[in-house]
């Protein structure tokens, strides 16, 4: 062993108290880091910064349906209590507005800048296993293609990500179906379960190791890595919706003008919420915007949605100029040719486009009404 | 036609020798050295790259496109129109229709311009070898595949019978119509039509498609490539259809919005395909499905 004995080595399972999670995120902010995580605001729980542990929404959980979210009161002080909120990771690491270069111009020349702004190093604390699975996804569109996207890469490389596998599930997760959770399995560099009065922690990274280099922790015995596995099946066995994504691209295909498309745009407002809290959405516009003298322009990348109706508009007229078209589009994308487009679906099972939907359309019940009585 | 011309070879300083090659979305500064009014509303630029180091490096086939980029109003994906070897720089046919081309309008010589490209899959000239050429194209739709029918006639030996169809509203509105002799004269069987004639008007008058019955198709010996607006690719395909030219034989150019051109910004989707990086242009076999339906 070298002078790096005392770090636990990676793949070590520790116990923490529960207070020591707020030596870990001060850790993280001393050694650089951006510390962003669950905090309540705007009556909802939110991804913002969480500066110490009692930034966290200890003790706050939420009631989800379609169409509807509630924060409540638990009768405890569970730090993860509760399931994913309108926020999600890719804020972050695709933020909804970026500058990608500026350019000065003359009559006769102009001069091209990129953005070099320096990137934040960001930890991401209490990633749950459906949003792992969708930055895995987002890699394969920024990184994985024949284009890299650089200030995505950028941003990904210096990324510390601490997961929690979830304790509950909100009535409209569906990771289980997807098979995109409530366990993480891969894609972090610590991973978190919350016991009665401890944490379980799961070293996963060199990384993950260093940050928890020094803290005061306990093995992991027998009994803990029991109670935590019996904490991931409770809230698996808790889940209410389900989508098959078995042969769903074919089925999807097949059935571009049943009927369930006309129904599901009577009620659509074609607002874009879902395209906009879907961790794995990856529309975005470029603009350009020029200066008030005229004489430089920035280009910008703004998040776009497949419900705007600019999004297929083309100089011979507009692609898909009714919300019929632009919620297959959305459906046949995520659940259809993105296996085409990225060997997986687009869908994580996270329940957002659900909850967030304001009339309450269950992307669920739509495959399901398409899939009609075929296995 | 009118032709204006810079008489000095652009800028003096050099730029974009040193942005970095790996970022997709940086434009190249460029200049446009030629401008050539074609039809009304149609116009062609000559585009070269400030940087010659840029230029000597930048090799692109038929049926590819550029992202032009408009100092401060915006970037638009267009068909590169001419041929390799008509160099200096890229011809562009571009008609003013939107917030960026019509801002073009404003382009003289030595006026800088942003470019980046080439993108996306072009024309199947490779596969068209040993075989018959049908070229089938209505309006503008002509502009990305001059570059095919040049290429065509620069190896003209390499294919067999060579047949273009064109069409356009009416005879004012005939692209390159000063060059369609000599496409004839050099061996490409050159049907041209019109919606609707003029007095001075001696051709034929009628859509592109009815010109289907005025040629000899053997369909396992030809190859279509063919581009316009989607009703007239619809009914060209339907017209190879029928005469049994195979689904993999028909090739066309679709038409979608793009912001990126690098199969990021999910404008131009097609089903599974990315119009901008696995088109624009598509053979039929592979998108049968999703060619044409109405407002997919």
């Amino acid at each position: 062993m070298n002078s790096s004995a005392a770090i636990a080595p990676v793949g070590e399972t520790v116990v923490i108290e529960k207070p020591v999670l707020g030596s870990i995120i001060d850790r993280l902010w001393r050694d650089g880091y951006t510390v962003v995580g669950p905090t309540l605001a705007e009556s909802a729980i939110v991804i913002d910064q969480v500066r110490a542990i009692d930034d966290l929404p200890i003790g706050w959980t939420d009631d989800q349906e379609a169409g509807t979210y509630r924060l409540r009161r638990r009768d405890d002080r569970a730090y993860f209590g509760y399931a994913v909120g309108p926020h999600s990771w890719k804020q972050f690491l695709f933020p909804p507005k970026t500058t990608l270069y500026s350019i000065e111009f003359r009559a006769d020349s102009m001069t091209v800048k990129p953005n070099v702004d320096p990137v934040p190093s960001y930890a991401f604390l209490g990633v749950r296993s459906c949003d792992l699975h969708a930055i895995e996804i987002q890699d394969r569109v920024f990184l994985h293609g024949p284009y890299v996207d650089r200030q995505y890469q950028a941003r990904r490389e210096k990324a510390l990500i601490v997961a929690v596998h979830c304790a509950v599930a909100a009535s409209t997760c569906f990771c289980e179906s997807t098979g995109t959770g409530p366990r993480a399995v891969r894609g972090f560099d610590l991973a978190l379960t919350e016991l009665e009065s401890e944490f379980l922690v799961e070293i996963a990274t060199p990384r993950g190791a260093a940050i928890c280099d020094g803290i005061k922790s306990r093995p992991a015995a027998g009994s803990d890595l029991g109670a935590a596995a019996r904490i991931v099946d409770k809230t698996r066995n808790s889940m209410k919706r389900s989508l098959n994504l078995n042969g769903l691209p074919d089925i999807l295909y097949q059935n571009l003008e049943h009927p369930r498309w006309d129904q599901v745009a009577e009620r659509c407002l074609s607002c874009t919420n879902c395209t906009m809290v879907c961790p794995t959405c990856f529309c975005h516009a470029l603009e350009d915007v020029p200066s008030l003298d005229g004489a430089s322009s920035e280009k910008i990348r703004q998040w776009d949605s497949c419900f705007n109706p600019d999004h297929a508009h083309m100089a011979g007229g507009n692609n898909r100029p009714d919300i019929r078209s632009r919620y297959r589009q959305w459906l046949t994308h995520k659940l259809a040719s993105w296996v085409d487009q990225y060997g997986v679906s687009g869908c994580v099972g996270c329940g957002r486009c659900v909850t967030w939907c304001p009339v309450g359309i269950d992307i669920t019940e739509e495959a399901a009404a398409i899939r009609g009585d075929q296995p | 036609m009118t032709t204006t011309q810079s008489t000095s070879p652009g800028p003096r300083t050099v730029q974009g020798a040193d942005l970095p090659e790996d970022d997709p979305f940086l434009p190249r500064p460029a200049y446009v050295s030629e401008i050539r009014g074609e039809t009304p509303g149609i116009t062609t630029y000559r585009i070269e790259f400030a940087d010659p180091d840029r230029a000597a490096c930048y090799a692109y086939e038929p049926g590819q496109f550029n992202m032009l980029w408009m100092p401060g109003i915006g970037e638009v994906p267009i068909s590169i129109a001419s041929a390799p070897d008509e160099g200096p720089g890229i011809l562009h046919t571009i008609r003013a229709t939107g917030r960026v081309t019509n801002a073009m309008t404003s382009l003289k010589p030595k006026s800088p311009i942003g470019l980046r490209g080439p993108y996306g899959r072009g024309w199947p000239l490779k596969q068209a070898e040993g075989r018959d050429v049908l070229v089938v194209s209505g309006g503008l739709g002509l502009a990305p595949l001059r570059p095919v029918v040049l290429a065509l006639l620069a190896n003209r030996e390499r294919y067999g019978k060579v047949i273009l169809m064109h069409g356009a509203r009416t005879p004012k509105d005939l692209l390159y119509d000063y060059e369609y002799e000599s496409w004839s004269a050099r061996g490409i069987e050159t049907l041209i039509t019109v919606d609707r004639g003029d007095a001075a008007w001696r051709g034929r008058v009628g859509v592109v498609p009815v010109l289907f019955n005025r040629v000899t198709i053997d369909p396992k010996r030809t190859l279509m490539m063919t581009c316009g607006p989607e009703v007239l690719m619809r009914f060209a395909v339907a017209e190879a259809i029928a005469r049994e030219i195979p689904a993999g034989s028909i090739y066309y150019s679709l038409e979608r919005n793009m912001h990126c051109a690098i199969g990021l910004c999910g404008h131009c989707q097609l089903g599974p395909d990315f119009v901008c990086k696995d088109g624009p242009v598509f053979d039929h076999s592979q998108t049968a499905r999703f060619f044409s339906r109405e407002h997919f």
